[in-house]
C-alpha cells in the first residue's frame, strides 16, 4: 500500500479542498458544495475567502487532499485556474483532481478543461449531480484510471 | 516510494511525502522510525474549548507569535465528523490567517471519524512524526463537544482551555473533567463587554477547596490581537502541578485503552456473545483486553 503515489483511500469517499481562488467575495455556492459533499461523506477542508494560487497548493499539499474543487464567480477563472493546476502539477501533485464551479462561460470551458479541470459546475447544477461525479471519479480510480491534473487520461464530465 | 524513502524525505524537510505519512498514521498505519529522541522534542500544545470561541482564531496568533521569533510550529485540527454521512467539514483554516503564509506553519485538518485504530492512538503516532521532522512547536486544537474529543488534548504537554465573555460554557467544561486539565485558562474577545466579569466568575469558581493551585485565568484579543505575547509568556513558562500531571497520564491511559478495545479485532465476537448473553460484561472485558 506503501507503492506508488498518494495513499488509495480505504473507503470509497474523498477528501476534497473547497477554494476560493482571487479577490470575489461571495463563498454562499462554495459553502453550500462544501456542505452537501460532507452530507455526501466526503471529507472537506474549506479555506476561506480570496486565496492566492500558492496558497491553495500549499493546503492541499498540507491537507494530502485527493480533489480540489475551486469556485470562482469573478471572471479571472481565465487566469487562476491554468496557474493552480500548474502549480499543482509542479509541486508533484498531479495525482490531485481539480473540478471547478461558479460563473464559468461557455466559451471557456474547453480551455477550462484543456488546463486540468475534469468537470465545470454551473449556477443550476444540483447537489447530488456533484456526489454522482466523484463517484464515478472515484471508480475510475478504483479500476486503475489516472484522472489528476497531471493526468493524460482524457475523461471529463460534460 | 517505500516507507524509508518517505521518511527520510520528510524528515529533510519534504512537506508533500510528510503529508503522505500523515494520511497513512490516520488510516491506522504504524510507522518505524526512532521516538522520543530527546534532542527533537517538540513542545506540544492542546487547545480546547466549547464551540464559537475563537480558537482557530487564536491559533492564527500563536502562529504568528511563533514565526515571528523564527519557530515552526504544526497545527492538527481536529473536528467532528458527521455521525449521519461520516463526512466532516473541516473549517478551521479559514479562521487562522497565518495558516498558509510560509514555510515555518504546517496546517493540517482532521476528522475524528475514519480511524480504525482509534483517534488518539493515530494522534500520538502523528504528534511523533512531525516531532522527528523537526517542527518544534505542535498545536492540537480540539472542539469542546462530546467528552472523548475535548480529552484527546489531554495527549498535550501545556493545556489551554478557552471560553469566550458571557457563554457559561466554562460550566460545561467542569462537567467534563476538563477544567482539572487546563493549565491555562483564556477568556478571548476581552474587546466585547462581559470580558472581565467571565474572567472574575471564572476565577472564583476555581479557587479549589482543597488547596490545588488553580490554573490562571487570562484575558486576550485575537481579534485585536491583544494579550497574545502575555499568555505564551504565561504557557511557557507555567509549571504543571504533579497532581495535573498525573490526571493527564490518567487521561491518556483510558484514551489509549479505549482505541485499544474498539480496534480490536474480536470487538464484534464479543459484542455478539454479550447480546446472546453467553457470556458477562467481565468476561467481555478480560477476552478484549488479551
Amino acid at each position: 500500500m506503501l507503492q506508488g503515489g498518494s495513499p488509495v483511500r480505504i473507503f470509497d469517499t474523498m477528501k476534497i479542498v473547497m477554494a476560493k481562488p482571487g479577490l470575489d467575495g461571495h463563498d454562499r455556492g462554495a459553502k453550500v458544495i462544501a456542505r452537501s459533499l460532507r452530507d455526501g461523506g466526503h471529507e472537506v477542508v474549506y479555506t476561506g475567502l480570496r486565496r492566492t494560487p500558492e496558497e491553495i497548493s500549499r493546503i492541499v499539499m498540507d491537507e494530502d487532499a485527493n480533489a480540489l474543487g475551486l469556485s470562482t464567480l469573478s471572471g479571472a477563472h481565465d487566469v487562476l485556474v491554468p496557474r493552480i493546476c500548474e502549480l499543482l502539477r509542479e509541486t508533484g501533485m498531479g495525482n490531485v483532481m481539480v473540478f471547478l464551479g461558479g460563473i464559468i462561460p461557455d466559451r471557456d470551458h474547453e480551455s477550462m478543461f484543456s488546463s486540468g479541470v475534469r468537470a465545470i459546475f454551473g449556477p443550476g447544477s444540483r447537489t447530488d449531480e456533484i456526489l454522482s461525479f466523484l463517484d464515478e471519479a472515484n471508480s475510475r480510480v478504483e479500476s486503475g484510471a489516472s484522472i489528476g491534473v497531471g493526468d493524460e487520461d482524457g475523461w471529463r464530465w460534460d | 516510494m517505500d516507507q524509508d524513502s518517505l521518511l527520510k524525505s520528510a524528515a529533510n524537510g519534504n512537506r508533500r511525502d510528510l503529508s503522505r505519512l500523515l494520511t497513512y498514521l490516520e488510516q491506522g498505519m504504524k510507522l518505524n522510525f526512532p521516538k522520543n529522541n530527546p534532542s527533537m522534542k517538540s513542545s506540544v500544545m492542546g487547545i480546547t474549548g466549547p464551540p464559537g470561541v475563537g480558537k482557530s482564531s487564536l491559533i492564527g496568533r500563536i502562529i504568528s507569535y511563533w514565526n515571528s521569533r523564527n519557530q515552526n510550529v504544526a497545527v492538527l485540527a481536529i473536528d467532528p465528523s458527521s455521525p449521519r454521512s461520516g463526512g466532516a467539514l473541516l473549517g478551521d483554516r479559514v479562521r487562522m490567517d497565518s495558516a498558509d503564509s510560509g514555510e515555518l506553519v504546517y496546517v493540517r485538518s482532521l476528522s475524528t471519524g475514519g480511524h480504525p485504530g482509534g483517534m488518539s492512538s493515530s494522534l500520538i503516532s502523528m504528534i511523533e512524526l512531525l516531532s522527528y521532522c523537526g517542527w518544534e512547536n505542535i498545536v492540537i486544537e480540539t472542539v469542546g463537544s462530546g467528552q472523548s474529543e475535548i480529552k484527546i488534548v489531554a495527549f498535550a504537554d501545556k493545556i489551554i482551555l478557552v471560553d469566550g465573555p458571557d457563554r457559561g460554557d466554562i460550566i460545561q467544561a467542569e462537567k467534563a473533567g476538563i477544567i482539572e486539565l487546563a493549565d491555562i485558562i483564556v477568556i478571548n474577545k476581552s474587546d466585547l463587554p462581559g470580558a472581565i466579569k467571565a474572567a472574575e466568575s471564572i476565577r472564583s469558581s476555581l479557587s479549589f477547596a482543597d488547596g490545588k493551585t488553580s490554573p490562571d485565568v487570562v484575558l486576550v484579543s485575537a481579534q485585536m490581537n491583544e494579550g497574545i505575547d502575555e499568555m505564551m509568556d504565561l504557557v511557557e513558562n507555567c509549571d504543571s502541578p504533579d497532581w495535573r500531571e498525573r490526571i493527564k497520564i490518567q487521561e491518556r491511559l483510558i484514551s489509549l485503552w479505549d482505541s485499544r478495545l474498539l480496534s480490536s479485532p474480536n470487538l464484534n465476537r464479543v459484542i455478539n456473545e454479550l447480546q446472546t448473553g453467553s457470556i458477562s460484561l467481565d468476561d467481555a472485558l478480560d477476552d478484549l483486553a488479551r
